[in-house]
């Protein structure tokens, strides 16, 4: 039941994007096609998991029995900056299929915010292990929905005929808005 | 007269938010007040003139190859040290900004800076540099900070000027949306008649 709040917070309610405002680089340079935001969405559901494993083994581990949590941010930064490297690497001698799908989205995830903010987070919230991963997941997730929901509406939106100042950035962040204002309908769920 | 288009070219021209585009997470999410924007804008200015300080003076003795790291690292220093100081002295502002003040390692702003201008210019430039485009920043944060609490409360810094029943919308998530797409596209059409 625990889990399930969590997850239905995470994807839903508090959606990482469309309501707590993190990850929105992505979610506007990334989202012009349904294909190429599943891929985005994938590659940062890899990197967030585990990006929140480690920090959360870092702070519990090392920052904590040391008494030198005011270095948390520099820590978790450089730790998620190693970790996309590192996965990269993996990823090209291991699987060349799932790198040839995720590839170019992982080097653009070091500063998508939702990584470290996900991470900061599940340290704020006092999660356990377990708690976290879940968290995490959920939260990739529901980028994940926003993000292909709001590509299938750009899609369209090409189609139109957008007034000259409206078009491109403007006209996506107002139809954000209003899918944002649709998200606030399952406020309270939870 | 270059060092001076250096300080303003932040304002409207190269207006990291409305012309670039970056940094869009912390605009979106701390702008419900004119004064949370406002101080998001001068924590940023503080780490972007520290960063570019620091990478322009120590340039020359990292490697290529370490860069991008090295510039994290000297990025996360400011930030920490932003973070303690609000903590200490701004705590109601510390409590209303939260995650995003640690959030300022990854602003795309910061890192773009140090890597497009610091790394190839001097001190002296890389500090007007951080400067103006923290000012840049503060400002849009500022602006649409305002906007949105005219419409969602009917005041701007806490000075009520509407005593109906505002807008409420726009100090939740979507009006942030909605009220930064109107103004990019003001700003458009700005740029476009003086070009």
């Amino acid at each position: 039941m625990e889990y399930a709040i969590i997850i239905i917070a995470a994807i839903f309610v508090n959606n990482v994007v469309l309501a707590q405002f993190l990850g929105i680089c992505p979610f506007i340079g990334v989202s012009g096609k349904i294909s190429t935001s599943v891929g985005m969405g994938g590659a940062v559901l890899f990197v967030m998991t585990l990006a929140t494993v480690v920090t959360w083994l870092a702070q519990h581990y090392i920052l904590v029995p040391l008494g030198i949590t005011f270095l948390q941010t520099i820590t978790f930064i450089l730790v998620i900056a190693a970790l996309v490297q590192m996965v990269e690497i993996m990823l090209k001698k291991l699987s060349p299929s799932l790198y040839g799908a995720l590839g170019v989205f992982l080097p653009l995830i070091t500063t998508n915010c939702a990584v470290l903010g996900v991470a900061i987070l599940t340290i704020q919230k006092d999660f356990n292990l377990m708690q976290g991963v879940v968290f995490s997941i959920s939260t990739a997730i529901g980028f994940t929905l926003a993000m292909v929901i709001f590509a299938g509406i750009r899609e369209h939106l090409d189609n139109m005929e957008v007034p000259a100042g409206m078009r491109g950035v403007p006209i996506a962040l107002v139809s954000a808005g209003i899918l944002a204002l649709a998200f606030m309908g399952f406020t309270g769920l939870v | 007269m270059s060092q001076l288009k250096n300080l303003t070219k932040g304002f409207i021209k190269e207006n990291p938010v409305f012309v670039l585009l970056l940094g869009m997470c912390p605009t979106l999410g701390v702008t419900t007040s004119a004064i949370n924007g406002l101080g998001m804008g001068l924590a940023t200015t503080f780490v972007l003139i520290g960063s570019n300080l620091v990478v322009s003076a120590v340039k020359d003795f990292i490697p290529d190859k370490v860069r991008i790291p090295s510039f994290i690292v000297i990025i996360a220093t400011f930030v920490t040290i932003v973070e303690l100081v609000m903590q200490a002295y701004l705590p109601a502002l510390y409590d209303q900004l939260g995650l995003f003040i640690p959030l300022i390692v990854v602003n795309c702003i910061v890192l773009g800076r140090a890597e497009a201008f610091a790394s190839k210019n001097s001190v002296g430039s890389s500090i007007i540099d951080g400067l103006g485009m923290g000012l840049g920043f503060a400002f849009a944060l500022t602006l649409l900070g305002s906007v949105r609490e005219l419409l969602g409360s009917g005041a701007i810094f806490n000075f009520k000027f509407i005593e109906s029943d505002a807008m409420l919308v726009f100090v939740l998530a979507p009006g942030a949306f909605i009220a930064l797409g109107y103004l990019i596209a003001i700003i458009n059409r700005l740029n476009k008649k003086n070009a």
